[in-house]
């Protein structure tokens, strides 16, 4: 045997019981998980008695008639819009000043990227505590106090608690958006403060002599340069969003009406407060499918780029 | 002359807008810290953004008796989990970027795309799996899900790395007779210590943070990790508020202090973990 098939072989073996547990883990899991899914494991009865009746597409129907699943669905279009939106953004935007060099712009980076070091939990438990709207207009509490000290209490509002809706959109995840934007803002600037500082500065220059102006540097060589940048930013920021669920459940859990509510969120109460076996595991499948239309498509065009 | 003035405005114009972010970034820190060593008599809403006007601690010592034993699961839990599976990502590393075999890389999407997966679809299996072999509700079986759970990022961490390493340098081992585990042992893994720095850095930050494993695969309270008892510990009304954020202090202490002292890494690892293939 050569050389070079004696390496590849031992390759293989070394790479075998990963592959295994993950095929365990991951897919086998998940083919158990669509399996109970298409189950008619939603009572006690039937879990007692173990009975396993396949009963088809029943609970994925039954969930997209649901009003509240329906919400989920809105809230999470919502979510991952405007999270996505506010993290690349301001991602972009913090970059391009950092990248200025001005004096004490490593401080500014490091102190924008010091909440990604932090719990999910922690952040629901702080922000949650800042939105808290407390009783208006009485007693005021969080911002809603701190705008009445300012002497602006006519934009105090309900927050995470509010009903209040535009379309589809329920303004009470706008607190949300902003404590998950405040989280991962910085993540998405480190990414974008890379992308820039690997722009070659001939090329910045260049342009520099040809008489282009600071926008017009922006707009027609950065912003070109930074494209795969803002694709990798919208797959890791947005396949988080799709499962979003600790910071959720540690600052709002559903809210009045379902307003702050989201899959992972209905997806946890079905399986561990209601025993809704086949229920929860339809959500999770159904979560499943969102994240693999967004990943799937983004393994495959990186991996034929590399070939 | 010109260029300088207009230099000179936009510089208070980025520093002003520095200044507002600022604010935005620091304002959770600021009010987690000050309740936190307000004194019980000092906690009411009206406070709520004031300083302290007498430093205490007592919010500490409340939350740490609550949270201690919780605290010491976390790194039961963490610091295991962390170094296991930063073994395997290197070892995987260095198969997939220096052994490459027919069909590596579709082995390697395949593994990669456990990452990604929202956890709630293996969620049910895993405990059931856990109830059979009777490590339910344990923290080795919180060890076992991160360590299998964690193979794709440290591989693709440790692929990456490796991948930056000339070929070279390991055939020319294996030209003087040494076999693969020699060309790993003795040429690869002492030049990897950057790269575990990285991936453990990034590890211990993920597993100390993580929360649905946590919540769970540990039902009883006392083999919870702290992550689930600050969540605990926030839903129970009676508890004041400067508890509540010395406890959410305490829970993100650690990850904190690693941030700060090995920042460099940290964000190194942030841009490795976002997958630029």
């Amino acid at each position: 045997m050569s050389v070079q098939k004696k390496k590849a072989r031992a390759g293989f073996f070394i790479i075998l019981p990963s592959l295994a547990f993950i095929g365990i883990f991951v897919y086998y899991f998940i083919f158990l998980t669509i399996r109970t899914s298409t189950s008619n494991w939603n009572s006690f009865s039937s879990l007692l008695s173990g009975e396993y009746k396949f009963i088809g597409l029943r609970n994925y129907q039954r969930l997209f008639n649901d009003p509240r699943f329906q919400t989920d669905l809105w809230n999470t279009l919502f979510f991952t819009l405007f999270f996505l939106a506010g993290c690349i953004i301001l991602g972009i935007f913090l970059a391009n000043i950092i990248d200025k060099k001005l004096r004490g712009s490593s401080f500014f980076q490091n102190l924008f990227l010091f909440p990604m070091a932090i719990s999910y939990v922690v952040t629901g438990t702080v922000w949650g505590w800042i939105f808290a709207p407390g009783n208006l207009p009485t007693s005021p509490q969080g911002i809603n106090l701190l705008l009445e000290n300012l002497g602006w209490s006519n934009l105090q509002w309900m927050w995470y608690t509010s009903t209040q809706s535009i379309g589809n959109f329920n303004l009470a995840l706008i607190p949300v958006i902003i404590a998950a934007t405040w989280q991962m803002s910085g993540y998405v600037m480190a990414m974008y403060l890379a992308g820039l500082r690997a722009i070659p500065e001939e090329m910045i220059e260049a342009a520099q002599v040809d008489g282009s102006t600071g926008t017009q540097l922006f707009w027609r060589i950065k912003m070109p340069m930074l494209r795969p940048i803002t694709l990798s930013a919208m797959i890791v920021i947005g396949h988080m969003s799709l499962k979003i669920f600790d910071l959720i459940y540690a600052m709002t859990g559903s809210g009045p009406n379902n307003v702050t509510d989201m899959p992972a969120i209905y997806m946890f109460e079905q399986m561990f407060r209601s025993n809704r076996y086949a229920i929860a595991s339809a959500i999770a499948i159904i979560m499943l499918i969102m994240v693999a239309a967004v990943i799937i498509p983004y393994l495959y065009s990186s991996f034929r780029g590399e070939r | 002359m010109m260029a300088e003035k207009t230099n000179k405005t936009s510089l208070t114009i980025y520093y002003i807008i520095l200044a507002v972010f600022t604010i935005f970034y620091v304002l959770p820190f600021y009010v987690t810290i000050s309740t936190s060593f307000k004194p019980f008599e000092e906690v009411s809403i009206s406070n709520m953004w004031k300083l302290p006007s007498k430093f205490s601690i007592e919010g500490f010592k409340a939350a740490f008796a609550r949270l201690g034993p919780n605290l010491k699961n976390s790194f039961y839990l963490t610091i295991p989990a962390t170094l296991i599976s930063a073994m395997i990502g290197s070892i995987n590393g260095f198969a997939l970027s220096k052994l490459r075999f027919k069909y590596s890389n579709i082995v390697f999407a395949l593994i990669l795309f456990g990452m990604f997966i929202p956890y709630q679809s293996v969620l049910f299996p895993l405990i059931q799996f856990f109830q059979a072999i009777g490590l339910y509700g344990t923290i080795p079986a919180l060890i076992i899900t991160h360590v299998i759970y964690g193979i794709p990022i440290t591989t693709l961490m440790f692929k990456n790395y490796y991948e930056e390493i000339p070929n070279e340098l390991v055939e020319a081992s294996s030209v003087d007779g040494a076999n693969i585990w020699q060309s790993y042992t003795k040429i690869l893994l002492p030049i990897s210590m950057p790269g575990f720095v990285v991936v453990i850095i990034w590890q211990f930050t993920n597993i100390w943070n993580e929360f649905l494993f946590a919540v769970t695969i540990t039902s009883d309270p006392t083999k919870q990790p702290i992550t689930v008892a600050l969540v605990n510990l926030a839903g129970s009304q009676v508890v004041q508020w400067n508890i509540q954020m010395a406890g959410a202090l305490i829970a993100a202490l650690p990850t904190l202090i690693v941030y700060i002292i090995l920042g460099r890494y940290f964000v190194r690892g942030l841009l490795a973990g976002s997958v630029k293939g």
